[in-house]
């Protein structure tokens, strides 16, 4: 039996065979490598974190893994043995199961049935409910929760739905358990409580991974990680060994690239009137009590790991998300921004980071999509004549450099970069004042990104204000003026992009090591 | 600074009993809702006619919607799959007049009901497969069930085809009396189609599969349930209840008649929401299906009763649907916001 006798923290891990490994693991969406050729290993009665920002390829290699995406090259190996699973259910059938991070179970059924479902106990030809009510009573006081098993699931909170999930993926044989963000619905006590079982698993020889974007909890219960950047393999590290700060750097990756900056004059702010002021921003968890300050003509760069708040401070100040405390003042006045069309009325746009799904329409044309949202603000009784709209459109295409530049053309059919200046052209459009784009640069070509960081600073040399949100910190110091740094749904602080370096901001960005015994009651 | 006194949300009240109950059927409410309101139709017209509540009034209502009730049965599987079938008063006037023919050229009853109810199938099938296999919207399929149907009805006669076989005629002129009770064979094949139902969706892997499909079809697809069969299926077991239904009707008005059935399946979908069941699947029960068809032949009784016009049933009707609508919309809002 493979991870008996086997230690945790002291054994020599390293000589164990892998339970499960995965070797040039490549899938391909179109033309673009979500994953290019990566090694990924798990041993058994491990604790395995797999850490990336968005877009890194986590979510990818844990379809491979267990059975929702096929490999476009490179074999899986499941102790010792190769495999290939055509679907999530085979590959739990091997013993891989996961927790889904949007709970996939059934809220309209009964706990016991979202946890034996597909293999429950028979009776007479019918499912045997008081077996199977009984078999889950004790799968789920393994896991310490005292819930009535015959009670309907979605009557419970979020967080008793992901611990009968994860009651459901340990009461079958469960060789490789796959738990995906599993503690973004769960409190203090309640991660105090899934960290016990998973503990406690890992002593069965189970082979555990943890995918959170929470550090700290990635540090306390990980032995070992893996990191992913644009989907390829940074490296496999030993969590006892690298330090966070290390493990930021890895995680966004560091470009040799010169930082520009961009020549302002700082004295020219200090007479030029607050465009933006909000205070107290506060939106669920996700963004608490976080001031902003903008003036006309400013960059105002957003620094923030996945998770930090930096999509919910972007969203807020939008107009798209309600504030549930807070107040945002445009010019000294307060102002509710109840919806986009709102805030689009007093000049504030919002630009997503979910290019193709809310941003570009992607069925309709290249001059479709720019005159969208300013045929929308008239009124579509007040129609553009289309001599103008086709005047408009070329005149953004070209200021913009959109490629090709076909008006006519299917936006759906350009590539990231384009697309992402066809939303840029649209919201410019509006001629706003406020312009809040949040990952902008989010995988798209180096050209286009220099192309977008280098208009975004040309736009506020105009005299339009821009939040300017992203992953990569040498771009966030690169474009704004000053930087908000956000952790845990908080602005950390609000430095001049001159006064910081790369290093100080991942600092700030990954949290002090020091700081991490709070929280042990 | 970090504490550990975070008190869990304090909703168990004072009554466990009570508490345990609604964790395990909170979804039972709109059909208790349906219960009510039926039973306040009955206390309401009792009062107001003084004899409607009678031995032979409430025997008649199982007599004269004993096909709806069948029909319920079949859409009751289907919705709760988050599917809808609008092919089954025309599958069933299509069955009931291929089964009159059929006996007309004396083909004997053994043989001819069979076929009909695999009749009933085959269409089931199709729009099933279309469904599962093509990808097709629900409405859609069964919208294309529903022209197929209407038009074989046609084919086989443009009008009516009395019934002379005497097995048929027995299945509604048969009266099992209890003093002032009765029940016809028709009347009991309804029962037992209930019956039979409500195992199945209540204690069978099937039929909490179908549930299953209807909370999340992907959940249940992860979850290594069979979801194309099962989705299917119960687009065939709609089919087949609307064959039964063919028969009932042919038995209880003594012939085919290639124009029955027109909008009938909306009156089988109103019954199956009134009765509790959510359009969008995932909730619902068999027996509320049943209540919603009592609720729906009280109130043409009530109508007949006042000798108003039975335009009214359908206002009535609708005015209550809207009702059961929101009400459920409220319910799934209000769990939804727990969660």
């Amino acid at each position: 039996m493979p991870g008996q006798g086997f230690t945790g923290h002291n054994g020599r891990m390293d000589q164990a065979p892998p339970l499960l490994e995965l070797a040039g693991a490549t899938v391909r969406f179109g033309a673009d490598a979500a994953l290019d050729n990566v090694d990924f290993r798990m041993l058994p009665g491990e604790v395995h974190s797999l850490i990336g920002e968005n877009g890194a390829g986590k979510s990818t290699l844990i379809k491979a893994i267990t059975g929702a995406l096929p490999l476009d090259a490179g074999v899986l190996t499941l102790e010792g043995e190769v495999r290939h699973f055509a679907s999530p259910h085979d590959a739990q059938l091997a013993g891989i199961s996961t927790v889904y991070q949007e709970i996939e179970l059934l809220p309209n059924l009964s706990v016991a049935e979202n946890i034996y479902l597909g293999r429950e106990p028979r009776r007479f030809g019918g499912v045997d409910a008081r077996a199977m009510r009984r078999d889950a009573r004790a799968v789920l006081s393994e896991l310490g929760l005292d819930i009535d098993p015959a009670s309907i699931l979605g009557t419970h909170a979020l967080a008793v739905q992901q611990l009968v999930a994860i009651a459901r993926a340990i009461s079958t044989e469960v060789k490789v358990l796959v738990l995906d963000e599993p503690t973004s619905s769960l409190d203090l006590d309640e991660v105090a409580e899934l960290f016990r079982v998973i503990r406690e698993l890992k002593q069965r020889g189970v082979a555990i991974l943890f995918v959170s974007h929470f550090l700290d909890q990635v540090y306390e219960i990980c032995d070992r990680l893996t990191v992913l950047r644009d989907g390829k393999l940074v490296g496999e590290f030993r969590t006892d060994e690298l330090l966070r700060i290390d493990l930021v750097h890895k995680m966004l990756g560091h470009e040799a690239a010169e930082i520009r900056g961009r020549q302002r004059e700082p004295a020219a702010q200090a007479d030029v009137q607050a465009l933006v002021s909000a205070r107290g921003v506060t939106v669920g968890t996700g963004i608490v009590d976080a001031d902003v300050d903008l003036v006309e003509g400013e960059v105002l760069g957003v620094a923030g790991l996945l998770g930090s708040g930096r999509t919910e401070l972007a969203r807020a100040i939008g107009g798209i998300d309600q504030l549930q405390a807070g107040v945002i003042r445009i010019e000294q006045k307060d102002r509710h921004l109840g919806s986009p069309a709102q805030a689009m009325s007093i000049g504030i746009v919002y630009s997503s980071e979910n290019r193709r799904t809310e941003g570009i329409v992607s069925e309709l044309s290249v001059q479709e999509n720019i005159t969208l949202a300013l045929q929308a603000q008239k009124g579509f009784f007040r129609r553009i004549k289309p001599a103008r709209q086709r005047e408009l459109a070329a005149s953004w295409v070209e200021a913009l450099g959109i490629r090709p530049p076909d008006l006519d053309r299917r936006a759906g059919t350009l590539s990231g970069g384009n697309q992402q200046k066809l939303m840029l052209a649209r919201l410019l459009a509006l001629a706003p004042r406020l312009l809040v784009l949040d990952e902008p640069t989010r995988g798209i070509d180096v050209g286009a990104k220099a192309d977008i960081q280098n208009l975004v600073g040309e736009l506020a040399d105009n005299g339009l204000s821009v939040m300017f949100i992203s992953a990569e910190l040498e771009e966030v110091l690169r474009v704004g003026d000053r930087v908000a740094i956000l952790r845990d749904g908080r602005v950390v602080e609000t430095r001049s992009s001159a006064d910081v370096t790369v290093d100080s901001v991942l600092a700030l960005v990954a949290r002090p090591d020091e700081s991490e015994s709070e929280g042990e009651a | 600074m970090t504490t550990m006194e975070i008190a869990p949300p304090e909703r168990a009240a004072k009554n466990p009993g009570l508490q345990t109950f609604l964790g395990r059927h909170a979804s039972l409410m709109p059909t208790f809702a349906a219960l009510a309101i039926l039973i306040l139709l009955f206390v309401g017209a009792q009062i107001y006619f003084g004899n409607f509540i009678s031995a032979r009034n409430i025997s008649a209502l199982l007599l004269d919607n004993a096909y709806l009730l069948i029909l319920a049965v079949g859409m009751t599987f289907v919705i709760v799959t988050g599917g809808i079938d609008l092919s089954v008063g025309s599958v069933m006037a299509f069955t009931g007049i291929l089964l009159a023919k059929m006996l007309g050229t004396g083909i004997p009853a053994v043989v001819a009901v069979p076929t009909i109810l695999v009749g009933g199938a085959v269409i089931g099938l199709l729009i099933g497969v279309l469904v599962q296999y093509f990808n097709v919207q629900p409405f859609i399929a069964s919208l294309a069930g529903l022209f197929l149907a209407r038009g074989l009805a046609y084919v086989v006669s443009l009008s009516s085809i009395k019934v002379e076989d005497t097995s048929l005629l027995w299945l509604q002129s048969t009266r099992l009396k209890v003093g002032d009770w009765y029940i016809t064979p028709t009347g009991i094949i309804a029962l037992l189609v209930v019956v039979v139902g409500a195992l199945v969706m209540q204690f069978t892997r099937f039929g909490r599969t179908i549930y299953a499909i209807g909370g999340s079809e992907s959940s249940a697809h992860l979850m290594g349930l069979n979801v194309a069969r099962t989705k299917v299926m119960v687009y065939v077991i709609s089919g087949v209840c609307a064959g039964l239904a063919g028969l009932v009707l042919t038995a209880y008005t003594g012939a085919g008649y290639p124009r029955n059935g027109i909008g009938t399946e909306l009156d089988a979908i109103a019954a199956v929401v009134i009765g509790g069941t959510l359009l969008t699947g995932g909730r619902g029960y068999v027996l509320g299906s049943m209540i919603g068809v009592f609720v729906y032949g009280s109130i043409t009784t009530v109508i007949s009763f006042m000798g108003a016009e039975q335009s009214w049933t359908r206002i009535i009707v609708g005015s209550l649907l809207l009702l059961f609508i929101v009400v459920q919309r409220a319910i799934v809002a209000r769990s939804e916001r727990r969660r």
